[in-house]
């Protein structure tokens, strides 16, 4: 058996094989038992579409999903730590498959998004004009949410895999030992059970790779950069009022802040800052920030509960081998946004890849990789986007095109909506980088751009117009 | 509608779509009920009646994207559009995502072979 994972990351080399003889098939037959390492979304997704595709087939597995934590509880001892919003995209590809977001899930229904400068704010409306982005929490809410009606995404999610079949294993993972014909899953001090596939989906803020010590493989830990999330209790209902049924997003000229958004969840508001080494201070300055007071002082409120986690920025090349199967953000997800999109992409394509395919690493490359090859490329146009954004972000006459243009574009009712379109999709993770890039060479785009740029930089009585409509 | 309720709301007797109307997005129902009905103003059948979790527009993304028949609400109901764009993505990606549309147009085709047989039955 021969496992090689490598990562994208510059510079490392991430490879170490080693060979054995398997008595088992590389395939899945009835009685076959699967371990899921991780009980969020990925971990409940792959669970969910693993048993429906072995029904499907008439194939009787076993599917364990261990994961120690309960997402009923409140806090971080019961969250995976992330803003909590299903893009656009993954809300219809949901329905599609039949899972229903209920409003006991969704927290507050996205219908727009406003995205606030120095030299403005302007709204941007959803292209189909129906609320179809989801702001949710992962665990069942912030510190002191006891109260909180409703239930958890990440319970929602496993509750659907248990639905099927899979059964929840609630104690921690001390590790997986792979010496013999199958790997054995053993918590701390046992001597643990042997399984015929073993998924990884623990997320990139576990110490996954802990997991792999010792099994002959060894993966090249992702590179990641941290965020920082907090969550706003307004009992008043100011947050309801002024945030509405809009995702905020803050383009601010501020050192080292890559992105900026306040997302409202009913009388809780959940803020995320993206960037380099976020810190106190550079979360004191957005917090302080004109822009930010305008749209909501939220450095009144106060914040009961707050994390820095890290995301993925460069995913595993390749999170396979034999009997191995890594999905989620611990393995590759999508640059910035749309997370769980990307979540779903992965375990639902390793899922049927392991029932169909079987569970080799060459049936994994064959079927799966390309859902992994898919994310990366479009990732690195992506990145390309971003940097693009960067330029256009620090400059206050780019700053001063991007509004007047949007503006123009979302006040009329007919015409093509080019700027909005390629902002709506930034910002919503809804549309691949590359979607987004190929609209943004259209001559329409580009010369609407140049356009507003020159009309921009010098007062006239329509320049006047426009700021008098963002007031 | 709920603050956490995705889609849009439609009264009873609100048209969702319009027989011969273009369109190129399919719709699935949140909540509610929906019938799809065909012919003349005054002379309309029912051809079906959908309730949560059921599909209907999905003929514009697989073939002319002149809608078919009129589909109203029944009751309130609360539909979620997805578009062409987004839904033929993910087939190209994923195209065990199409057995879901193909398991509903086939129950539909089910249903529809019974009420014939019903109704040369009755003849």
């Amino acid at each position: 058996m021969s496992r090689v994972l490598d990562s994208f990351t510059a510079g490392s080399v991430g490879l170490v094989a080693t060979s054995e003889e398997d008595s088992r098939p590389l395939e899945l037959i009835d009685g076959s038992r699967v371990a899921v390492i991780g009980g969020g979304p990925a971990g409940s997704l792959f669970s969910y579409f693993l048993l429906k595709t072995a029904h499907a087939v008439d194939l009787s597995i076993d599917v364990d999903i261990f994961e120690p934590r309960s997402f009923d509880r409140c806090g971080p001892g019961g969250c995976n730590h992330c803003g909590g919003i299903v893009s656009e995209s993954l809300v219809q590809i949901l329905a599609t498959e039949g899972i229903k977001l209920p409003a006991g899930v969704v927290r507050r229904a996205i219908e727009s998004y406003v995205v606030h400068m120095d030299v403005g704010s302007v709204r941007i409306e959803s292209p189909v004009g129906e609320r179809r982005i989801a702001a949710l929490y992962r665990g069942h809410g912030p510190r002191q949410g006891e109260d909180l009606p409703g239930e958890s995404f990440d319970r929602y999610l496993m509750k659907m895999a248990m639905g099927q079949g899979a059964q929840v294993v609630p104690r921690l993972v001390g590790g997986i030992d792979w010496s013999g014909d199958l790997p054995r899953v053993f918590e701390p001090g046992q001597p643990g059970d042997p399984y015929d596939l073993v998924c990884i989906a623990s997320g990139v803020n576990s110490n996954f790779l802990r997991l792999l010590e010792g099994s002959g493989v060894e993966v090249t830990p992702p590179e990641t950069t941290r965020t920082y999330i907090c969550e706003f209790r307004a009992a008043d209902g100011s947050a309801e009022e002024r945030l509405g049924h809009s995702m905020h997003v803050f383009l601010l000229d501020i050192p080292r802040l890559e992105f900026a958004a306040l997302i409202p969840k009913g009388e809780y508001v959940t803020m995320c800052l993206l960037g380099e080494d976020v810190d106190q201070e550079l979360v004191h300055e957005f917090l302080t920030s004109p822009e930010v007071r305008r749209c909501l002082p939220v450095d009144e409120l106060p914040c009961v509960c707050q994390c820095s986690p890290m995301i993925n920025l460069r995913g595993v090349r390749e999170p396979f081998a034999d009997r191995l199967v890594i999905v989620g953000d611990g393995g590759i997800t999508r640059l910035y946004k749309d997370g769980i999109g990307a979540a779903f992409r992965t375990a639902k394509a390793a899922a049927t890849t392991a029932v169909i395919q079987g569970i080799s690493e060459d049936a994994f490359r064959r079927r799966y990789m390309p859902t992994c090859s898919s994310i990366a490329s479009d990732n690195s146009i992506g990145r390309f986007m971003f940097a693009f954004t960067h330029v256009f972000k620090h400059a206050r006459f780019t700053r001063r095109a991007i509004l007047r243009k949007t503006t123009v574009e979302q006040s009329r009712a007919d015409g093509p909506k080019r700027l909005s379109f390629v902002l709506w999709n930034m910002f919503t993770g809804s549309a691949p980088y590359k979607e987004i890039f190929v609209s943004a060479l259209h001559p329409g785009f580009i010369g609407g751009l140049l356009w507003n740029l020159l009309a921009g930089s010098w007062p006239t009585r329509r320049r006047k117009r426009v700021a008098s409509a963002e007031r | 509608m709920r603050s956490g309720d995705l889609g849009t709301v439609y009264s009873s007797g609100q048209e969702i779509v319009r027989q011969g109307d273009v369109g190129a997005c399919m719709y699935v129902i949140q909540q509610g009920q929906v019938e799809v009905v065909s012919g003349q103003d005054g002379n309309l059948q029912r051809l079906a009646l959908l309730g949560e979790g059921d599909f209907f527009g999905e003929m514009a993304l697989f073939g002319g994207e002149e809608r078919s028949a009129t589909v109203r609400a029944v009751g309130d109901a609360r539909v979620l559009k997805v578009d062409k764009r987004t839904l033929l993505r993910r087939i190209q990606e994923d195209p065990l995502l199409a057995l879901n549309i193909l398991e509903a147009l086939s129950n539909r085709i089910r249903r529809l072979n019974e009420r014939v047989t019903a109704s040369e039955g009755a003849s």
